[in-house]
């Protein structure tokens, strides 16, 4: 009786991922169309794919976004877990409350304010618009997710086993990194992807923040489209989705293995 | 002695180091937006006049007034803007949570081995891009787009239905690209019930539709205040969907600040409606974060 779907529990659920999915694969098939015409059908071509690789300027754009991705998303990693470490491990120290407000308000705070206020402080301290403007303020969002990510997993394990190290002499430093580090990693993991790909998609922060030389391929794909539909913004939104699906795939795959292996040892 | 002066210097870099950073980066950012709203327009580059003239500090507080308000207030398009922007995502959110319920009532039900896929299925279109998500429906939507071939191929209509540039483009969008946010937290507090409440009352003769509402909804209110706040905050500042698929007529306040800032390089008065926002935003955000502090601190 419990655990038994009925059969508007099976329609909610295929209603709900074919809008989720419908519109995802639409794009991927019409990568591969003949036609100019992004909407209507002229037969299988994979001439998109040619052109968007002879097409310099947006192989520019990518490489920029994904270095800035990676620079943003390492610092992003050290910091958030930081954070994360002081919010769960330094109990009530003096500015907490201020410290945990400006960790959860860039989350859901509108990207234009984010945006603009990190613009008018670079131009305030005289500091070049480009690549770095993009990058620190990538960090600064994206090191919030992060914090969320690794203080959940602080919170949800045994800390018997730090008490345990410290007891039987490890000094705290020792500690963090032969106990603590092993075992939030999966987290620490899970928070770079988050801040890479948050990164990588971000266009109004990057709008905001860019300047000579540094347009990443969010703003790249946006004044196309805001030209109109493009095959070739079809085509290189296909290989990111492409990527995207084997990456989560492969890390949902190995996280369920690693799973399965400390189960086994557990054992 | 050198040890435990290391150590102190150890423990007291991992709180400073982020602290400051966001100090420095997302506090005073904020400040300066405040001032520059309270600046003069200058025709220079960048556009407005100098906040930090530290020589003349007397001067500089003397040019600061409310004009760039007064101006948000008499110029009647930025109080459109905020309205419409707050009932566009109210009527979002409400749409999220209709939509969103069964999807999450069905996840919590499901066998336990199948909801980890489930999960995933949901946060998947999530990873990939924002702009992508929302530029593939313009295909979909155009009057001679796939919704409509689809729809005239099965001869349903006859004439092609606009849906592309109008208000209903930018609920779709925004119920399409906010969805997981809504699911998961009702999901979270939806799986944590207990199914032997409903067949308790159920067995007592009380019919479904009242255990629904006497006992899952309201078990389910943290999932629906969290996922309300999450969906809520972000569309009232939306850019990119009303951008796309809204067309010309749908105002919206951050498109009005991306325009202000853009087009007419108004700094001062973007950053004016960069405080009204705010202004707005301030008590939802302030909930969401002790509704956030208070879930993390109960999963202890």
């Amino acid at each position: 009786m419990k655990n038994r779907l009925s059969l508007f529990n099976v329609t909610s659920l295929a209603l709900g991922f074919a809008f989720l999915y419908l519109p995802i694969l639409l794009l991927v098939v019409y990568s591969f169309n003949a036609s100019r015409l992004v909407t209507v059908w002229g037969g299988f071509s994979t001439q998109w794919y040619g052109a968007l690789f002879r097409n310099e300027a947006l192989m520019d754009a990518a490489w920029v976004t994904v270095r800035i991705a990676f620079l943003s998303a390492s610092l992003a990693t050290v910091l958030g877990t930081l954070a994360a470490l002081a919010l769960t491990r330094y109990g009530r120290f003096t500015g907490r409350t201020l410290f945990t407000g400006m960790v959860y308000a860039p989350m859901v705070m509108p990207e234009v304010i984010t945006g603009l206020s990190l613009l008018l402080f670079f131009v305030a301290i005289g500091f070049d618009r480009g690549f770095w403007t993009i990058t620190l303020a990538h960090t600064t969002l994206t090191m919030c997710f992060v914090t969320v990510v690794v203080q959940a997993r602080l919170l949800t394990f045994d800390r018997s086993l730090e008490e345990a190290a410290m007891d039987l002499g490890a000094p705290p430093l020792k500690t963090f990194f032969a106990v603590t580090l092993p075992l939030i990693s999966p987290a620490i993991a899970a928070g770079f992807l988050l801040a890479f790909t948050l990164s990588l998609d971000d266009l109004v922060i990057a709008s905001f923040n860019t300047g000579p030389g540094a347009t990443t391929l969010p703003i790249k794909i946006y004044s196309q489209v805001r030209l109109g539909l493009s095959p070739e913004v079809n085509a290189a939104s296909a290989i990111l989705i492409g990527i995207v699906t084997i990456g989560v795939t492969i890390a949902t795959i190995l996280s369920k293995r690693s799973l399965a292996r400390a189960e086994r040892n557990a054992l | 002695m050198a040890r435990s002066l290391t150590k102190r210097l150890v423990s007291g870099v991992v709180p400073a180091v982020p602290f400051l950073w966001l100090v420095v980066l997302f506090l005073v950012p904020f400040l300066i937006v405040l001032k520059i709203s309270l600046s003069d327009p200058v025709v220079a580059q960048p556009p407005y006049t100098p906040v930090f003239d530290w020589s003349d500090i007397g001067g500089f507080f003397g040019k600061l007034d409310l004009e760039n308000f007064e101006m948000l207030v008499e110029d009647g398009i930025y109080l459109d803007a905020t309205l419409s922007s707050v009932r566009i995502a109210g009527i979002s959110t409400l749409l999220l949570l209709i939509v969103g319920f069964p999807i999450a009532y069905a996840m919590a039900r499901a066998p336990v081995r199948h909801r980890p896929l489930l999960i995933a299925l949901i946060i998947l279109p999530f990873w990939t891009s924002f702009l992508i998500r929302i530029y593939a429906w313009v295909a979909i939507l155009k009057p001679e787009g796939l919704l409509n071939q689809a729809l005239m191929g099965i001869g349903l209509i006859h004439d092609p239905i606009i849906i592309l540039n109008t208000e209903a483009a930018v609920y779709i969008g925004i119920v399409y690209a906010y969805l997981p946010f809504m699911v998961l937290p009702l999901y979270a507090s939806l799986e944590r019930m207990d199914n032997t409440l409903i067949e308790a009352a159920l067995d007592l003769g009380c019919p479904p539709w009242r255990a629904f509402w006497a006992i899952t909804v309201p078990l389910a209110m943290p999932g629906v205040i969290a996922g309300s706040l999450l969906c809520f905050i972000p569309a009232v500042g939306e850019f990119v969907i009303p951008d796309l698929l809204g067309g010309s007529e749908t105002l919206m306040i951050g498109r009005q600040l991306w325009s202000e800032f853009f087009s007419n390089r108004d700094w001062p008065l973007a950053s004016a409606v960069a405080i009204l926002l705010l202004i707005i935003l301030v008590v939802p955000i302030v909930i969401y974060r002790d509704v956030e502090a208070r879930r993390l601190e109960t999963q202890r």
